[in-house]
């Protein structure tokens, strides 16, 4: 059996002083698409960030693909990744942010061929039409040209989608990719992330609040509260019979 | 623009009547009455002998002098730029003895007069005396006396280039902490070394916030590169050239003059070119870029339209 694309075991995380991830356990299969839930401050984004290295975990074990995230171990020592070798796991880790983060100085499409030209050395022709074609999959086509301050927040979240999926992640991390959006613009960019669940079968882990995107895309919802993790089920669980009493009322307060 | 979706066919255009503003009157009248005082003295006044400085403003010497004063400034500047970029980033380095050296370098160039520093390389001979390469404790493969290699125009360039790298250091840092935290995570989550983030994301969003003070220190050294004038280039850069001058002639204040006209010139010059690199980097900060004032003269002088209309245009749309 092929290993679990992400597998966390009792992962802690501190912050000074504040521990922010209590022992965090969790599967997730390939192919598969998991909500997270919960207050902010919860550890949901430390999680995430985790994942892929951008936050360096202090106890526990965690894996992606059967691999270490930032170790590797050799019998029963565990040796520290080199910075060249945590660059090429990220680089096939995708990862969505609430503020879009695109490059400010280049426009859509140096955005989207930007890593792979620099990382991957794709030739520049083929990492264009490559672009081209995600682009035109985000519904951006007609946007090639523009810098992230010409865009709307929605087609800039829709940007930075293309721009992770370039690198051909197999595994795409989101971290409440409609925040910061206005309420009009949240549809187009959950379509998008839809599409990525329904016709491309992408392993995802989404941070959201938006419960009608797991309803319909999620297998799995995580309820995240004070750094563990204190409920999961499939979506209906959640709109039908929360068990704990936290996360009846936060489903009560965001519904 | 967006408010007369309406109907815009019932709004009617409003035609005030201006507010009258005597008051700029009467400035304008006092600042015309002094300017042509001052003009009418100086024309008048025989002692500034404007022939003089007419004649030398063309001079060879002068002219020479202007082109090693530009000579200084581009390769001290070119020094402090890159210097600044490499000590900038050793600062930010998580490495703590680089970035304490770093610290050092800054505090020891910045904190010892310029003047100072240049008599100090100027003098470098009486400390080492000759400089040789190779292997330190091993074989050598090469020797210079110190006054083959460090003459009086490296002398200067090096003590203006280095001490210029301890302020664009500080300048380029403050570009590299300015650029959001969140550039630098989403090239990361990429797969992006450090130093292929500084490089293609980093750095040039820096340089919207870099390039500014840079022209200041540009246009500030064209200036300070007239303290090397006490150690005696050969051939003398624009003040030494004037200075050599009225050491023979006593024309003291005409050629002083002289110099100053260039520095105003070549000044302006920078001030002009800064205008425009900045714009460069301006590119995706903004929406669209304002016109230059050239674009601007030559939208008014080629494009006839009435009065109100250009009004609206200026304030709302442009283009």
């Amino acid at each position: 059996m092929s290993p679990p694309m992400v597998k966390a075991e009792a992962v802690r995380k501190r912050f000074g002083r504040l521990e922010v991830l209590k022992g965090v356990s969790l599967e997730v299969e390939a192919g598969e698409v998991v909500c997270m839930i919960g207050p902010s401050g919860s550890g949901k984004s430390t999680f995430l960030r985790c994942i892929n290295h951008l936050e360096k975990i202090d106890a526990g074990r965690l894996s992606v693909d059967g691999d270490l995230v930032g170790y590797h171990q050799v019998g029963d020592k565990i040796y520290e990744q080199r910075d060249a070798e945590v660059c090429r796991d990220r680089s096939e880790i995708g990862m969505v942010f609430q503020q879009f983060n695109l490059f400010g100085h280049m426009t859509a499409l140096q955005n989207v061929i930007e890593a792979p030209v620099h990382v991957r050395k794709v030739p520049k022709k083929q990492a264009i039409a490559a672009a081209k074609v995600l682009l035109e999959r985000v519904g951006l086509g007609h946007r090639l040209d523009n810098y992230p301050s010409q865009l709307s927040g929605g087609e800039q979240q829709r940007v930075a989608i293309a721009r992770a999926l370039a690198m051909g992640p197999k595994l795409m991390l989101f971290d409440e990719p409609t925040s910061a959006l206005d309420p009009e613009l949240v549809g187009e960019v959950l379509e998008v992330m839809k599409s990525l669940a329904f016709d491309f079968k992408t392993t995802m882990i989404v941070v959201t609040h938006e419960m009608g995107f797991a309803r319909e895309a999620a297998d799995r919802v995580l309820m995240m509260d004070d750094g563990k993790i204190i409920e999961e089920g499939p979506p209906e669980h959640f709109f039908t019979a929360p068990r704990e009493e936290r996360t009846k009322q936060f489903l009560s307060a965001i519904l | 623009m967006a408010t007369d979706t309406a109907e815009p066919a019932a709004s009617e255009e409003i035609k005030p009547i201006p507010v009258r503003h005597p008051g700029r009157w009467v400035a304008i009248g006092i600042l015309a009455f002094l300017g042509i005082a001052l003009g009418n003295s100086m024309a008048s006044n025989s002692r500034f002998q404007w022939g003089v400085i007419r004649h030398f403003l063309f001079d060879d010497r002068i002219l020479r002098g202007v082109v090693v004063t530009i000579e200084l400034t581009l390769s001290a500047m070119a020094i402090g730029i890159a210097l600044g970029v490499l000590l900038a980033v050793m600062r930010l380095s998580p490495n703590p003895i680089v970035a304490s050296v770093s610290w050092v370098y800054i505090w020891l160039f910045r904190g010892t007069p310029v003047l100072v520093q240049i008599l100090l390389w100027y003098n470098i001979a009486a400390l080492y005396p000759r400089f040789s390469l190779g292997i330190p404790f091993g074989p050598t493969f090469a020797h210079f006396s110190a006054a083959s290699v460090i003459t009086p125009f490296v002398a200067g360039m090096l003590a203006l280039g280095l001490n210029e790298g301890a302020y664009m250091a500080e300048i380029v840092r403050a570009g590299i902490v300015s650029v959001p935290e969140g550039q630098t995570q989403a090239a990361q989550s990429l797969g992006m070394t450090r130093l292929l983030t500084m490089r293609r994301i980093v750095l040039p969003q820096a340089m919207r916030v870099i390039i500014p003070p840079t022209g200041n220190e540009t246009i500030s050294m064209l200036k300070t590169t007239s303290l090397v004038s006490v150690i005696a280039l050969s051939p003398p850069e624009l003040l030494y050239a004037a200075q050599l001058i009225y050491f023979v002639n006593y024309r003291v204040i005409q050629l002083l003059l002289v110099a100053c006209i260039w520095y105003l010139v070549l000044t302006t010059i920078a001030t002009i070119g800064q205008y425009y690199v900045e714009r460069h980097y301006a590119r995706g900060a903004s929406r669209e870029l304002p016109d230059t004032p050239l674009q601007r003269l030559r939208r008014n002088l080629f494009t006839r339209r009435p009065a109100t209309q250009e009004i609206a245009e200026a304030s709302g749309e442009r283009r």
